[in-house]
């Protein structure tokens, strides 16, 4: 089985995974395969069971019954949910990416070049702005060097401009390493522009597929209504006309 | 020619800052000041399993606090009531029946000085308590430190990157209970949540990294203890109220100080 992933290039092959609490279902028979160069988006309502799926795949939370298959050795950067840190505690940026982590200076002088952070290693954690933060985890998630970057909403305390300046470096950063992102987001337009995959989750996989298919999907539309599907479309509509050049190079 | 007890005074009372210093601003940091107060609590029956078993009233205290301590994790995992009510039921419960028990106890117990310390009265074999529980302490604290501070700031964070929280939040649960069972006849299991927090929120003015913020509330805490104690010794005033009252002003001066820095 470990040669036949590598030779596919496999780096999680989740088969059926199921999971349910007091009589709910959270997560039922939901397959999913991220292979090299993936750029996987998760969408789906709340409570769809979006984070449960990522806890499941990074192995902290084991599902009922199903099965993942990960690559040997693989290493994964994970960006968690709404991460606000305490005043009560000081600690700088550089001494918070340097917790439980081996690496040179000069790797983060690098890094923090390419994430645009050198001004701000010196600052407390607690005292940056959300688009800061997102770019300081983005740093530490980056340090191992990740195949898997697994990512959980991670502009959503951001306003338009910064979510806009996120995307655009995560985005970079996909093109530039060779690593695969997995991410559930609800910022649709950033769904429609960079995502190679949507999987719309609703406890089951309801559809999944270029983004532009399953907005057309009649699953997607009776989710999300059709208002959504139109909005979807529109992204993508909009976009193949403004960013023809970026699109095609 | 000073007295031997107050150099054990002073022995115990360094030992226990120094722990309860670094170990309270974990407290800070995780917001635990009232699981402190109820393990404190709690403490008063691991006083009377103790004398009731005739074993050392600190081993008693280890022992009741631990199961205090799973009792409350299991009951949390079920989630049905809040984490402060179930904190609320617990210790008062606990505490009650420790006083209940005392007081049918055939002898008479000083309860004034387990409630509000006796330094001045500290023996050989609770200085050791204190020696060995504090380099345990110590020791677990230096060697899961990293571990420790990730897992404050972020939960999942610190999952994600391979950390058990639920073993490093008993863990953490744990060392507090050895820094309360070594430290109540100091400073009073009613007073013990002020030495754990008190020195951690005026180190807090002063720290600008988790590490530094630990060492200055350690070393406030042992500056608070010899003030109190001395204050204890020359005003005739309880030990642990004296040492909470030094802990409290060293607290206000900080504040009212880095308030003025922070206007100039």
């Amino acid at each position: 089985m470990e040669n036949v992933l590598k030779k596919m290039s496999f780096l999680i092959q989740a088969e059926n995974l199921s999971v349910s609490r007091q009589n709910k279902n959270i997560l039922e028979n939901v397959s999913l395969n991220i292979k090299k160069k993936d750029f996987i988006t998760i969408i789906g309502p709340n409570g769809a069971g979006k984070s449960v799926l990522l806890d499941c795949l990074m192995g902290s939370f084991i599902p009922d019954s199903g099965k993942i298959i990960k690559k040997s050795n693989l290493s994964i950067g994970y960006i968690p949910q709404n991460f606000i840190p305490e005043n009560s505690m000081p600690i700088s940026v550089e001494r918070f990416l340097k917790l439980n982590k081996k690496f040179s200076t000069s790797e983060l002088i690098n890094l923090s070049k390419e994430t645009n952070i050198t001004d701000i290693l010196k600052k407390n954690l607690s005292n940056l702005s959300g688009g800061e933060l997102q770019k300081v985890l983005l740093t530490r998630s980056l340090l191992d060097e990740p195949e898997l970057l697994i990512l959980d909403e991670p502009a959503q305390n951001l306003d338009i401009k910064n979510q806009l300046n996120f995307y655009n470096l995560l985005n970079s950063i996909y093109k530039n390493r060779n690593l695969s992102i997995l991410m559930v987001s609800h910022d649709l337009h950033m769904v429609m522009s960079s995502t190679k995959q949507v999987v719309c989750l609703y406890h089951h996989v309801c559809c999944s597929g270029e983004p532009q298919t399953v907005a057309k999907d009649p699953e997607f539309i009776s989710l999300f209504g059709n208002d959504m599907a139109e909005m979807m479309s529109v992204y993508q509509h909009t976009h193949n006309h403004s960013h023809k050049e970026i699109l095609n190079d | 020619m000073i007295e031997s007890f107050l150099i054990r005074a002073i022995i115990a009372g360094i030992g226990v800052a120094i722990i309860a210093g670094a170990i309270g601003c974990f407290v800070v940091w995780r917001k635990m000041a009232y699981f402190g107060d109820s393990l404190a609590h709690s403490a008063l029956l691991g006083v009377a399993l103790g004398l009731v078993l005739g074993i050392s009233t600190n081993i008693g205290t280890i022992i009741i606090c631990s199961f205090f301590t799973i009792i409350l994790i299991w009951l949390q995992q079920k989630k049905i009531l809040a984490t402060d009510t179930l904190l609320g039921i617990l210790a008062h419960s606990a505490l009650s029946v420790g006083m209940v028990v005392l007081s049918l106890l055939d002898r008479s117990v000083d309860l004034h000085s387990y409630l509000f310390g006796d330094i001045l009265a500290v023996n050989s074999l609770e200085i050791y308590f204190i020696i060995f529980g504090g380099i345990f302490v110590l020791i677990f604290l230096y060697f899961n430190w990293a571990s420790f501070v990730l897992m404050t700031i972020d939960e999942k964070l610190a999952r994600a990157e391979g950390i058990n929280v639920l073993v490093n939040q008993l863990l953490i649960m744990l060392l507090m209970t050895i820094v309360v069972a070594v430290s109540f006849k100091i400073v009073g299991l009613l007073l013990i949540t002020s030495l754990l927090i008190i020195p951690a929120a005026s180190a807090r003015q002063l720290a600008y990294s988790p590490e530094i913020m630990a060492i200055i509330s350690s070393a406030l805490a042992v500056f608070a203890v010899i003030i109190g104690i001395f204050s204890s010794l020359y005003l005739d005033t309880p030990s642990g109220p004296s040492i909470v009252v030094a802990s409290a002003l060293i607290f206000v001066t900080i504040s009212l100080l880095s308030f003025i820095v922070k206007t100039k």
